[in-house]
């Protein structure tokens, strides 16, 4: 790797340009609700979610925000009013689920339900104790009919956990009314806080209306009824430090053990900078990128054990430690899959399940072959056999899109639809059905196609019109940003934190118990 | 007649200084302990040791009875009674020899004769020895204010220093500079020295200002032999408490060192002394000299001799007792070069030497040349309330006063001392204040230096901040290392920035709030609100930090005990408490509460509950480390609360009382307006 030469730094420029615009981005879900919201909820005595969160982590441990940019370009605030992740809470790795109150009083959007439920799909996946910090004053009403029926689903997987035998935990700082006062209803444990929470199905105001009974927030929901007369509160808290304090208390007392082994390599760290993963990463995913030189930058010591180095080549599979876990790597060095490739990783996918060794997959791909040679060859069938052998794998998969993820690669290399445990895209990656130039040209031909057999004029300068608008189009909806704000991913990330970032999916993963599937031999394709 | 076994009748460091010798002399050794010092050093470095049942000296160390008995059942033939507790009470010496015991000091009518200061000081004029002017007032007299006043005035005259007639180490002395309080002192050293001493006489005499405290050593043999083993100054003084000793003095030249060594000579002679004792003068500036007291036993100080004459004054004194002559290299002593001692005590300077307790986590001293330690004290050891707070003492020789100042000031810099509050930053920087290296010290030394800024001078708030950087880093690095999960991933990373990790310590009243975030080894950090630049993080371990910080590579080391973090670094050491997350609502006290200064003993409860008391009335007062210490009303109010009782034992910061501030009056708001 020449780090020298112009390539690596066109390629680090435009890398790092990518990271700020990320950083600005991340800035505006950070803000909340913005300065004047932030400082009004601090004058009322109260912390900042994201204060609460870093109280409740264990210090210096390391915190994965997931899904932070959640309803970037839409109508809403980036981040969508919630801040989810997975962090250490009294030595339990947790899914935390913080609602900011800053943000219109934290009310419920449709990306703040697709934000909440995939933290829980995440923690049920993956077996992490779920602490709520509440404070929501509802559904965002004029949106409710995206909302309401699929809202019902935060309780349903609250208690679905709860069977599991995964802890839930809710802190109530403040609002938790109506269908919100179920979350703390359907946790394990609730702690609510004094003279701040208000935890009831409906408030003085729908009392009145309903019954013509007058009653007061405290008697409805405050947390001293609720800790001595109607038992929802397990604990009172007198002010919200005590209720985090209280909320660290009860993870440190459940007893927790994770299922899986845990690391069992040496953790070293990799012998080659991580800083240079910037002018490796291509600026242009038409220019494809070795993986191993992104490898030597993230695993164990740089140690990668080739598997069928000669065979396949466009796909690098192979065996790595990322901090101690055992992985098994399918990563694309030439985008296109063949068949030899899409054979190649479904025996690779079937060993790994054989010795439970989770997968990591590096997406760099615009799709499987095409073209005559290939369709008879069967490049239905090998790259069948591939999505075959990833939708079967039960093994933990953690997905990074470090260039492109187009086509049916995209399922192939365990995309969103594939259910890996967690997915994450660099700064500057495209996920689409096609690239964006390759989608108008391919509307333009059939176009032009349909006018020939309709007998029409081809209007060259419409299409050429069309083509520019299409293309523009793709573009924008190909970018890491618009696809994180949709949820297809869990977040948008610093190539430089690839490392930590699979550190953490796996150590989180082996919350699990890591288990692959067998019946089978592994079959030589 | 030989020494086969000796039992030290003492504690501490004497003790294990005594057994040092008597083991290089072959004669086994036997201890006495009380039930607090079941784990000090000194019971570990003795033979054979025998509890003593109790804690306070006047259940133990003070028991002539029971250590009798102990040096009977363990078979000992000689009893060493060290300094302080019995080493100058004639009835355990009499006790010791009823039994057949030899006693390693002088025979119990010397003691005796000495210890009352007023015999000694007749003794003395009638040898020839200058003598100060004093007046006697018995246990039992009557005080008769109109009479006292009298006296004083006309045989001593101002000032005069009031204290207790036996009784040694400061304890109950006061300067009285005016008629008015010398009631009161005298009536206050009284008490004190019936508590401390059994016996109430007190002695008043002339008080010289600006004096040096110089005492010669003398050894005196069976065989009517007394030499002189030349001077010690002994000027630096807190409560009249010894903290700094040398050999010889600065203030002495040859004549004088004549003529002081040949009045003590004198002295010893018109006694018949026998063994180890010190005479004490007071040397004016005028360059006069007079007689204060002789102390019939080995000094605290007897190091700094040995150092200068390279003698070991417990061997002769073992060879003395034994009924030997005093050997040659004694009696023609020689002095070479400079012996400069510290007396390290468990104490907080800054709240006016207030005696502090604990256990003594971390002890260690540096091994430099020349440099001696005489500890009472090791790793573990618990520092409690009912003995002397002195930890250890240190000496260093040199050639030269300054060599010996140097090495001193650097062991003493240097060593590690963790758990307890002590004097050490005071004694580095009395080492090396310009004008006591000058030589220029008498006693009114610490009043005329501020011991809160001598003690402070290598500890600026910049090096604070970095020890309290340096905590945290440490803490953080103990952290992660124990972290159950995730324990090889980066410090306190996360994908969208948040605010700084943060740890908050106090230290001395103050809190330090430090905050930092790692940004591969490079860390971004800022102490109260001041950022700090420029940091390179070179490894950080749960016991030490290294760091470059503006370009200069540090090392800094860091013993974290719970929530306490010793910081130790050339820069000086730092003792910080770390502050928790989150306050335990449980540990919450009513305001109001009047709190333990120190552990301690309750001897007076001065206010009733329910009635009423103004700002700085006392409303109960403590006893601890021998002295009184009343716990005063913070404001003018009403006792809510009174939660301990005379007698009871308190710990540090238990609630005394609860008073409750006054509803302001209109009239008093007024008034105070009007002021």
């Amino acid at each position: 790797m020449d780090v020298t030469g112009e390539p690596y730094r066109r390629n680090r420029a435009a890398q790092l340009a990518s990271i700020q615009a990320l950083n600005e981005q991340l800035d505006q879900a950070r803000a909340g609700g913005g300065a004047k919201y932030a400082e009004r909820h601090r004058k009322r005595g109260r912390l900042l979610v994201r204060d609460r969160i870093e109280l409740l982590l264990d210090r210096d441990a390391p915190f994965l925000e997931l899904s932070a940019l959640a309803a970037w370009g839409t109508e809403f605030t980036v981040g969508a009013s919630i801040v989810t992740g997975v962090g250490v809470v009294s030595g339990v790795e947790c899914v935390i689920i913080a609602h900011d109150p800053t943000v219109r009083g934290g009310a419920m959007n449709p990306y703040t339900l697709r934000k909440t439920l995939r933290a829980l799909e995440i923690a049920r996946v993956n077996r992490l104790p779920v602490i709520n910090l509440v404070e929501s004053g509802g559904a965002d009403l004029p949106t409710q009919s995206e909302l309401f029926v699929h809202a019902g689903k935060i309780f349903h997987d609250l208690t679905e956990l709860s069977a599991m035998g995964v802890p839930t935990v809710a802190l109530v700082f403040g609002n938790s009314t109506a269908g919100g006062a179920y979350v703390p209803g359907m946790c394990d444990y609730a702690v609510l806080v004094d003279r701040q929470a208000k935890v009831f199905l409906g408030g003085p105001p729908l009392v009145k209306m309903a019954t013509g009974e007058d009653a007061d927030d405290e008697e409805l929901g405050g947390a001293d009824m609720h800790s001595r007369v109607s038992g929802l509160a397990d604990h009172f808290a007198v002010d919200e430090l005590d209720c985090i304090r209280i909320g660290r208390q009860i993870v440190a007392e459940l007893n927790w053990h994770k299922l899986g082994t845990g690391p069992t390599e040496p953790a070293d760290a990799p012998c080659y900078d991580p800083e240079e993963l910037l002018g490796i990463a291509s600026a242009d995913f038409r220019v494809p990128v070795d993986p191993h030189e992104i490898l030597a930058r993230v695993v164990d010591g740089s140690r990668f054990g080739e598997y069928k180095p000669l065979y396949g080549t466009s796909l690098v599979t192979g065996w790595a430690s990322i901090h101690g876990f055992p992985v098994g790597v399918l990563a694309n060095a030439r985008g296109v899959l063949f068949s030899e490739e899409a054979k190649k990783a479904s025996e690779f996918i079937l060993l790994a399940n054989q010795t439970d060794t989770p997968l990591v997959f590096l997406q760099n791909t615009t799709g499987y072959m095409v073209g005559k040679a290939y369709e008879q060859g069967g490049i239905i069938k090998d790259g069948a056999k591939m999505i075959n052998a990833v939708t079967n794998s039960t093994v933990p998969h953690v997905t990074i899109n470090i260039g492109a993820s187009f086509g049916a690669g995209n399922y192939g290399m365990s995309g969103r639809a594939y259910d890996p445990r967690f997915m994450f895209a660099w700064a500057n990656a495209k996920l689409a059905v096609m690239g964006a130039q390759q989608l108008a040209g391919v509307l333009s031909i059939v176009g032009r196609q349909a006018a020939e057999v309709g007998g029409r004029e081809f209007d060259v300068e419409a299409d050429e019109r069309r083509r520019r608008e299409i293309e523009e189009q793709i573009e924008r909806e190909s970018h890491a940003f618009f696809v994180t704000a949709r949820l297809y991913d869990d977040g948008v990330i610093d190539p430089r934190d690839t490392r930590t970032v699979l550190g953490m999916s796996l150590s989180a993963a082996h919350s699990q118990t890591v288990e692959g599937r067998r019946g089978f031999g592994v079959f030589r394709m | 007649m030989t020494i086969s076994k000796l039992l030290v009748a003492n504690r501490g460091e004497i003790a294990s200084r005594v057994m040092r010798t008597a083991r290089e002399m072959d004669i086994a050794t036997v201890a006495v302990f009380s039930d607090a010092d079941v784990d000090a050093p000194f019971v570990r470095d003795a033979d054979e040791a025998v509890q003593l049942p109790g804690n306070t000296p006047a259940e133990t160390y003070l028991r002539a009875d029971l250590i009798v008995e102990a040096a009977e059942r363990t078979g000992a033939d000689a009893v060493h009674p060290g300094y302080g507790f019995l080493s100058e009470n004639a009835g355990f010496a009499r006790s010791c020899a009823a039994a057949g015991l030899t006693f390693v000091g002088p025979s119990p009518e010397v003691i005796e004769a000495m210890g009352s200061k007023i015999r000694a000081k007749e003794l003395m004029a009638a040898a020839g020895v200058p003598v100060l002017p004093g007046v006697t007032v018995g246990e039992d007299a009557e005080l008769d204010a109109a009479q006292l006043s009298a006296r004083t005035a006309q045989e001593i005259g101002y000032p005069v220093l009031v204290k207790a007639a036996y009784g040694g180490g400061g304890r109950g002395m006061r300067v009285v500079r005016e008629e008015s309080a010398l009631l009161d002192a005298v009536t206050a050293a009284r008490r004190e020295a019936a508590g401390a001493f059994g016996d109430g006489t007190v002695f008043l005499e002339r008080f010289v200002d600006s004096p040096r405290h110089v005492e010669v050593q003398i050894f005196g043999d069976t065989h009517g032999t007394v030499v002189h083993l030349f001077e010690r100054e002994c000027s630096i003084q807190r409560r009249y408490q010894k903290i700094i000793e040398e050999a010889p003095s600065p203030a002495v030249d040859e004549a004088l060192r004549a003529e002081l060594g040949e009045a003590a000579v004198a002295a010893g002679k018109a006694i018949g002394y026998v063994g180890a004792g010190t005479v004490e003068f007071v040397l004016g500036s005028d360059g006069r000299f007079y007689f204060l007291e002789v102390n019939t036993r080995l000094q605290v100080e007897h190091p700094v001799t040995e150092l200068v004459t390279g003698l070991d004054l417990v061997r002769l004194q073992l060879q003395v007792a034994e009924g030997a002559p005093l050997p040659q290299e004694a009696r023609a002593a020689t002095l070479t070069g400079h012996a400069v001692e510290a007396r390290l005590y468990a104490e907080d300077v800054a709240a006016g030497f207030l005696p502090a307790t604990g256990t003594v986590h971390r002890f260690a001293v540096p091994r430099l040349p020349g440099v001696r330690v005489d500890a009472g004290v090791a790793d573990g050891s618990a520092v409690g309330v009912h003995y002397d707070p002195m930890l250890a003492k240190v000496i260093a020789h040199g050639a030269t006063r300054d060599e010996a100042c140097r090495r001193l000031a650097r062991a003493l810099a240097e060593s590690r001392v963790h758990g307890v509050v002590t004097n050490r930053e005071l004694l580095v920087g009395i080492l090396r204040e310009p004008g006591f290296r000058a030589g220029e010290a008498d006693t009114g030394y610490l009043t005329r230096h501020d011991p809160q800024q001598l003690g402070t001078a290598h500890t600026d708030p910049a090096a604070r901040r970095l020890h309290a950087l340096a905590a945290a880093l440490a803490g953080q690095a103990g952290r992660r290392q124990c972290a159950p999960v995730l324990a090889t991933l980066p410090s306190g990373w996360r994908n969208v920035p948040a605010g700084p990790q943060r740890a908050v310590f106090s230290a001395g009243g103050a809190e330090i709030d430090v905050r930092y975030r790692f940004a591969g080894d490079s860390v971004e950090a800022e102490v109260d609100g001041e950022r700090i630049d420029g940091i390179r993080l070179r490894a950080a371990a749960p016991d030490r930090v290294e760091f470059d910080v503006a370009g200069v590579r540090r090392t800094v080391t860091v013993h974290g005990r719970g929530d306490e973090f010793f910081v130790d670094s050339p820069l000086g050491a730092t003792t910080l408490t770390e502050v928790p997350r989150f306050p335990d609502p449980d540990s919450l006290t009513a305001p109001g509460s009047l709190l333990a200064p120190m552990p301690g003993t309750v001897v007076r409860v001065a206010a009733e509950p329910g009635s009423t008391v103004a700002a700085g009335a006392p409303v109960v007062v403590l006893e601890a480390m021998k002295m009184e210490h009343s716990v005063t009303a913070p404001c003018d109010g009403t006792v809510d609360e009174i939660t301990v009782t005379v007698g009871q034992a308190v710990d540090l910061g238990t609630v005394l009382a609860v008073v409750s501030e006054y509803a302001a009056v209109e009239g008093a708001a007024a008034q105070e307006d009007a002021g």
